[in-house]
C-alpha cells in the first residue's frame, strides 16, 4: 500500500481530503475528552456519583435496547420478505421503511406525539389497556424505535440477500418444512448481519434527541438532561455528562463489535 | 414414473408454456436446450418448489402438484452445489436423515455407505468452503443420496466443473444409474453430457419442450430447423418434392434431384432435408450411396479433432472429415471433390 502511495498522485490528494473527515471527528472528540478528563476531572468523578445523570444513561441504554429487541422480532420477517421475493409495491414498501431516516426529527416527534399522546389516535386506545406514551418510558421507546428500525431491517436484509436462496430450497427437497428451513439455513447464516444491525439500531436508539424530548421530555434520558444542565449550567454542567455518555457508549460497542466477529466466525 | 401436464407458469422472467413429459422408471433423462429456455424452473417445479399456474405433476400417477417439496422425497443437485456453508461435510451430508429423526447409528452406517460409494471418506470433516468443485458436486450427490430417493432432479450438475473433473464424475455418473433403483432427470445445456448420459433427451427451447427421443432421434432426427441448428447441424436444404416410388422420395435442391427416404410426403410439397456432417462423405471413386454430387470447396475449418469442409455442389454441404483424409484426397479451398451421402442419413421435415 505504501510503495503503492508514492508512485499515486492521485492516491495522495484523495488520502489527505479522506484524512479531513477523520481528523474532524477525532478532533471534536478528543478535544472534549482531553480538556474534561485531564484538565478537568473533578467535575467528571462528581458526576460519576450523581444517581440523577447516572439513572438517565442507564434510562437511556435500556429503553434503546427495547427498541432494539422490538426491531429484531418485527424487522427480521420484513427483511426476510424484502430479500427473498419480488411483488407489487415492494419498492413503495422499501420506501416507507427509509423515510425515518429522511425525515427530521422534530418533524418525527410531533408525528408520533399527535399520534400517541393521550388523546391521539392509537394513544387512547393504548391508555385502556395502561399503557402511556406521553412523557413516559414507552414513548421513549417509540421514538427510538421508529427513527431505528430502518437501519436493522436495511442490515438484515442485505444479509439474507447474501444468502443463497438454493441453499433453503435444498433443504426443502431434503425434507426441511419453511420453517425448518428459515431456522436451521437462511437465520443461522445472516446471524452476523442481524447482530450488527441490532447494534447499529441500538447505537441510534441511543443517539436520539429530537423526537423523543417532544414526545417524553420526562423521564429524562442523557440528552436531554446533558441540554437542560447546558441550558443551566452551561459547558461546565454539561460535557461532564457528555463525557460519561460518550465513554459508556464507547466501550459497550467495542466489546459487542468484539463478541459479533467471533460468534460469526463459525 | 414422472408425468408431466400441460404445465404452464409465467415467473419473472421465464415462462413455460404447455409442457407435457413423461419421464420413466429408472430412466436418465436429460433436459437439453439453450440458456434461458426456462429448464431450471420446470426442474423446480419437479420438485415442487414452485407451483405451476396451469397443469399437473404426477409421481406414479399420484397428483403430487401442489405437494410441498419436503413431503416428496427427490434429491435435488444444484449447479452452484449450495452446500450449507454453516455445516461440515458430515453434517450436510446427513441433514435429511437428522431432519427424518433417523438414530444416530443408522445415520453413521448411511454415511459410510455413501463416503463409501462416492470415494469421499477423507472429507468428512472437512468445512464445506475448502472443498474442490468435484468434491463439492460429490457431496451435493452423497447429501441428495441420504435420504433414499427415487428420482433425483439435477440442475446443471457438472457446469462449474473444469473438463478433466467433469468427465471423471460423468463416469461415476453413469456407474450410479446403472446400480439401479433410481430415476434421474437432469438439466444441461451441454450436447457432450446428453449424449454421454441420457437414455432419452427432451429439447426445450423457448418455454416449451419441443422434441424428446433417444438421443439418436434428437442428434440425426431433429424434427424442425431450429433443433437441427442446436444440435450443430448446419446442412438444412429447402427443397420440393418432384417423384415419389414406395419410399423414395426425389426432391430438388437448387436444381439438383437428392434421394432421400420417408413416406409422409407427396409430389409437390415443400421439404426441408437435414443431414449431420459427419454422414457427408467426400472421396475420389463411386460408393453405395445413392447421392452423389460434384463440388467445389469453399473453406476448411479445423473443429477440435476434425475438419469441417464447406463445399458448393449447387447447394451448400458441410462434411466432418478427419485430418488424414483431408491429407490422402489432397483437400484444398477451390479444389474439385466428390460428395456423398446416404438416402437413409437424410431427415425430411415439413418447410
Amino acid at each position: 500500500m505504501l510503495s503503492e502511495i508514492r508512485r499515486n498522485p492521485l492516491l495522495i490528494l484523495f488520502f489527505i481530503l479522506g484524512m479531513v473527515i477523520v481528523g474532524y471527528i477525532v478532533a471534536a472528540l478528543s478535544h472534549m475528552l482531553y480538556s474534561q478528563l485531564v484538565l478537568n476531572p473533578g467535575d467528571f468523578i462528581a458526576v460519576i456519583k450523581d444517581p440523577v445523570v447516572l439513572g438517565s444513561i442507564w434510562l437511556t441504554l435500556y429503553t434503546s435496547f427495547i427498541s432494539t429487541v422490538i426491531a429484531v422480532i418485527l424487522g427480521i420477517p420484513l427483511a426476510y420478505i424484502l430479500a427473498r421475493y419480488e411483488f407489487y409495491g415492494k419498492d413503495i414498501i422499501e420506501a416507507i421503511v427509509d423515510i425515518p431516516i429522511i425525515i427530521p426529527h422534530t418533524v418525527a416527534g410531533i408525528a408520533l406525539f399527535s399520534l400517541l399522546m393521550k388523546r391521539g389516535a392509537v394513544g387512547t386506545a393504548f391508555s385502556k389497556l395502561g399503557i402511556v406514551f406521553q412523557d413516559n418510558m414507552w414513548g421513549i421507546v417509540m421514538a427510538m424505535f421508529f427513527v431505528s428500525c430502518p437501519f436493522f431491517v436495511g442490515t438484515a436484509r442485505e444479509g439474507f440477500k447474501s444468502v443463497n436462496p438454493n441453499l433453503e430450497r435444498v433443504a426443502r427437497t431434503l425434507g426441511a418444512s419453511q420453517w425448518e428451513s428459515f431456522y436451521q439455513i437462511a437465520l443461522p447464516l445472516t446471524f452476523r448481519h442481524i447482530f450488527s444491525g441490532a447494534i447499529m439500531s441500538w447505537a441510534r436508539g441511543i443517539s436520539e434527541f429530537g423526537a423523543i424530548i417532544i414526545i417524553a421530555y420526562y423521564p429524562m434520558i442523557a440528552s436531554t438532561l446533558i441540554l437542560a444542565r447546558f441550558n443551566t449550567n452551561g459547558l461546565q454542567g454539561s460535557q461532564p455528562i457528555a463525557v460519561l455518555l460518550i465513554l459508556v457508549c464507547f466501550v459497550t460497542f467495542v466489546v459487542l463489535r468484539v463478541i459479533s466477529k467471533r460468534g460469526g466466525r463459525k | 414414473m414422472i408425468r408431466v401436464e400441460n404445465i404452464s407458469n409465467n415467473w419473472g422472467e421465464f415462462s413455460l408454456r404447455n409442457i407435457s413429459l413423461d419421464i420413466k422408471e429408472n430412466e436418465y433423462f436429460i433436459i437439453l436446450g439453450p440458456t434461458g429456455a426456462g429448464k431450471t424452473l420446470l426442474l423446480e417445479i419437479i420438485a415442487g418448489l414452485h407451483f405451476p399456474k396451469e397443469g399437473k405433476v404426477l409421481i406414479n400417477n399420484n397428483d403430487v402438484t401442489f405437494v410441498n417439496p419436503e413431503k416428496r422425497g427427490f434429491g435435488f443437485v444444484y449447479q452452484d452445489f449450495a452446500l450449507f456453508p454453516h455445516l461440515n461435510v458430515k453434517k450436510n451430508i446427513e441433514y435429511g436423515l437428522k431432519l427424518r429423526k433417523v438414530p444416530e447409528e443408522e445415520r453413521e452406517k448411511k454415511i459410510s455407505e455413501l463416503i463409501d460409494l462416492l470415494k469421499i471418506n477423507h472429507l468428512l470433516e472437512r468445512d464445506t468452503t475448502t472443498l474442490s468443485g468435484g468434491e463439492k458436486q460429490k457431496v451435493a450427490l452423497a447429501r441428495a443420496l441420504a435420504i433414499n430417493p427415487k428420482i433425483i432432479l439435477m440442475d446443471e450438475p457438472f457446469s462449474a466443473l473444469d473438463e478433466n473433473t467433469k468427465s471423471k464424475l460423468i463416469t461415476d455418473m453413469k456407474e450410479l444409474h446403472k446400480s439401479g433403483g433410481i430415476t434421474f432427470v437432469h438439466v444441461t445445456h451441454s450436447q457432450e453430457e446428453a449424449i454421454l448420459l441420457a437414455d432419452r433427451i427432451g429439447i426445450m427451447m423457448n418455454g416449451t419442450i419441443v422434441q424428446v427421443g433417444t438421443p439418436d432421434d434428437i442428434f440425426y432426427k431433429p424434427m424442425t430447423k431450429e433443433i437441427a441448428r442446436f444440435v450443430k447441424i448446419e446442412n438444412i436444404w429447402e427443397g420440393k418434392v418432384t417423384d415419389k416410388k414406395d419410399e423414395d422420395l426425389f426432391i430438388d435442391v437448387n436444381g439438383k434431384q437428392v434421394v432421400a427416404l420417408s413416406d409422409h410426403f407427396k409430389v409437390g410439397d415443400g421439404v426441408r432435408l437435414i443431414i449431420r456432417p459427419e454422414d457427408i462423405l467426400i472421396g475420389k471413386g463411386s460408393t453405395s450411396a445413392r447421392n452423389e454430387f460434384k463440388g467445389k470447396v469453399i473453406s476448411i475449418v479445423k473443429h477440435g479433432f476434425y475438419y469441417i469442409v464447406r463445399a458448393d455442389c449447387g447447394f451448400q454441404v458441410e462434411a466432418a472429415v478427419t485430418k488424414q483424409s483431408i491429407e490422402n484426397l489432397g483437400i484444398k479451398e477451390g479444389k474439385d471433390i466428390n460428395i456423398f451421402f446416404k438416402a437413409t442419413a437424410i431427415q425430411v421435415i415439413k418447410r
